[in-house]
């Protein structure tokens, strides 16, 4: 088992750059979410960790040891690919067990160590069976018997759950989380979902157009965006932006929002011009008291709670209440935003301004 | 996976079934004509109204494989007794056997060449195929096209150069040279169709293998080859039936040692009046081997013209 360390990895596809730059570590034993929109370098970055791409540049750290350049065959890994890459030639016990044939591994040991796999992965009666019959989470289980079976340094998986119907989704995630947690492997999980990636992860990366936009623990990352891109992308619904023309000093607790003062988080960058004042929807309560208020133009009803959509003076806004309250459409209503969890972007680069809240978080990524 | 089947009503079945069995019949009849004029006698062979009901003889085979000279009643009287049954049917024509012909040698020239360019161009097509289909080769669309160009031309218009680059080389006349001469023609449609069937193959297949410790060769030796074997398969037939059939090169770059098949049987007509049943017999037996070939790689082939019809 092994701490992955990526520093500086950048690659480039002719004239197009699909990862630039990019800079994280995943500690021994870690699960680890690489997340973000198709198309944003997850993928890549996977792939170089695997040996299947080259970095352009950059360095990658497998347990100590530099592997950016090596091939895939001497890295000792496990990949997971999403349309699984069963090799259709050959039976279940055959594609466990190729793994084990490359390094040559004794007839006798190979069937016991596939058996043992099969045993943890519950798959002991169908390998004798053909790949091409199996259902989507049978085949699952074989790419991940395929991958445990030589017990790598690290599994790398792909989007392991896409190819698998929804209903059975959620419970092939909580087997695969179940089976890191046995096993204690160091496992690199790409996938464009967030809710996935809030359940199952240890730890995420956020990336978005080959940039790593944010690094840390879900909490952290769902709490204390450093972007608005992290912001939007992970919540849902997203956090609500409202734009104003503004500003705060360093040290500064407050800002008005059309003439209306709103208490933020100490800040600790001041800033000046456009700026975004970021709020969760589960942090909006409704006051009639309020001097911010905003009319009624949807309610969305989701059993427990309500989105219920706000036109303000600054855009609009997403508030989930109970779904007891009785709201009308076109009512104006007194918002009320708690400020302990409120971020403020400047909203030119859409960076976060850092505050006493969220400098630890930022820092850290 | 989705799609719609009707399923056809009992008189269209019917229907159905007779127009393939009908097209069955047009298409195997020349063949069956010719199996059958091999076993007639000389005359049967070219009466008219044709014959389809006659009495089978040997007469053609034994013609085929023997060169025989025509011999008066005395000189027959002297032989004596035919020893064989082949020799009284060379008899019952007024002939005497004088040797062997050289049908068997050719045959065994055109399995020699027509394999062994079959074989060649499966193993170079195939690693040029997976070259193309894999990895970044500079100007890969124009070496396609030029790969494709090669054929463009007829044998007729290339055959001078070769003759002249075989005749500097040594290669005129020889197996070596007829079956790189093949292999040549073939390999653009090798390449062309082999490239196909692995870019169907997902490239995931061999990157999982490279992760599980294999190097790139062995990854293509375990996992590419046999998905591709149905591709390989089908291709290997067409590139047979090329070479195996290919007349205008054969005559104009054989003579003796290297000569196939197919120049061969035209000269048969020429001894001694048309003699139909022998030539019927050397193509009966010059149609086995790539039937055969073909009857063996059918469960392929037909998988192999399938191929990527299907979403898999």
């Amino acid at each position: 088992m092994a701490q992955i360390r990526i520093e500086n990895v950048r690659k480039e596809f002719g004239p197009f750059t699909a990862v630039q730059s990019s800079s994280f570590t995943i500690e021994d034993g870690e699960f680890f979410m690489l997340l973000g929109p198709s198309g944003c370098g997850k993928t890549t970055t996977l792939r170089m960790m695997a040996g299947l791409d080259l970095p352009t540049s950059g360095q990658i750290y497998i347990d100590g040891e530099e592997v950016g350049q090596k091939p895939a065959s001497q890295r000792d890994i496990a990949f997971v690919f999403q349309m699984f890459a069963l090799y259709p030639h050959m039976n279940v016990r055959g594609n466990i067990s190729y793994p084990l044939k490359s390094q040559g591994m004794k007839s006798s040991a190979v069937k016991k160590q596939v058996e043992e796999v099969a045993e943890i992965l519950g798959i002991t009666d169908i390998l004798d069976r053909p790949v091409g019959g199996l259902s989507g989470g049978d085949r699952q289980r074989v790419a991940l018997g395929r991958a445990i079976v030589r017990d790598p340094k690290a599994f790398f998986m792909d989007e392991p759950l896409g190819a698998l119907d929804a209903e059975f989704r959620e419970h092939m995630s909580e087997e695969l989380r179940a089976l890191h947690d046995r096993m204690g492997a160091t496992t690199v999980y790409v996938t464009h979902d967030q809710l996935e990636a809030m359940q199952m992860g240890d730890k995420i990366v956020v990336m978005n157009h080959g940039v790593v936009e944010q690094f840390g623990v879900p909490q952290d990352i769902y709490d204390w965006p450093a972007t608005k891109f992290v912001a939007q992308f992970i919540g849902s619904p997203p956090m609500n932006f409202l734009d104003f023309d503004g500003m705060i000093g360093t040290g500064g607790t407050e800002v008005r929002l059309n003439d209306v003062v709103m208490s933020v988080p100490k800040s600790i960058e001041g800033a000046n011009g456009k700026l975004t004042f970021g709020i969760r929807p589960e942090h909006v309560t409704l006051d009639d008291s309020a001097a911010y208020r905003g009319r009624v133009i949807a309610t969305e009803y989701l059993g427990t709670t309500q989105i219920v959509t706000f036109d303000t003076p600054n855009g609009l806004l997403k508030a989930r209440v109970a779904s007891h309250e009785v709201i009308n459409t076109g009512q104006a209503i007194g918002l009320r935003f708690d400020p302990r969890t409120i971020t403020l972007f400047d909203a030119t680069h859409g960076g976060a301004l850092r505050s006493e809240a969220n400098e630890g978080v930022l820092n850290h990524g | 996976m989705s799609f719609s089947i009707t399923e056809p009503k009992k008189g269209t079945k019917w229907f159905a079934g007779v127009l393939v069995v009908g097209y069955a019949l047009i298409t195997i009849a020349p063949l069956l004509w010719i199996i059958a004029t091999g076993f007639k006698s000389p005359t049967d062979s070219i009466s008219y109204p044709p014959k389809v009901i006659f009495d089978p003889s040997l007469e053609g085979y034994v013609n085929l494989f023997t060169d025989r000279t025509r011999a008066t009643d005395d000189m027959l009287e002297a032989k004596g007794e035919p020893q064989t049954w082949y020799e009284q049917i060379a008899r019952d024509q007024g002939t005497i056997i004088s040797g062997p012909s050289r049908y068997g040698e050719r045959f065994l020239n055109s399995i020699i060449i027509g394999f062994g360019s079959t074989a060649l161009c499966m193993v170079l097509g195939t690693a040029a195929a997976y070259a193309f289909s894999r990895f970044r080769v500079p100007l890969k669309d124009d070496l396609l096209f030029f790969i494709l160009s090669t054929r463009m031309m007829p044998p007729i218009a290339v055959a001078i150069p070769i003759f002249l680059m075989f005749r500097n080389l040594g290669l005129n006349d020889t197996h070596l040279g007829m079956i790189l001469l093949y292999t040549a023609v073939n390999l653009s449609l090798s390449v062309w169709l082999l490239k196909g069937f692995i870019d169907e193959i997902p490239v995931e297949y061999e990157e999982a293998a490279l992760i599980d410790g294999y190097t790139r060769f062995q990854a293509f030796y375990k996992v590419v080859l046999p998905q591709a074997a149905t591709g390989i398969a089908s291709t290997a037939i067409f590139c047979l039936i090329f070479a195996w059939n290919e007349y205008a090169f054969a005559v104009l770059l054989t003579s003796g040692t290297a000569q196939t098949a197919p120049p061969f049987i035209p000269t048969i007509i020429g001894v001694g009046g048309k003699d139909w049943p022998a030539v019927a017999a050397g193509a009966t037996i010059f149609l086995v081997p790539v039937m055969v070939f073909t009857i063996l790689l059918r469960k392929h082939l037909l998988r192999g013209i399938t191929f990527g019809a299907v979403r898999k």
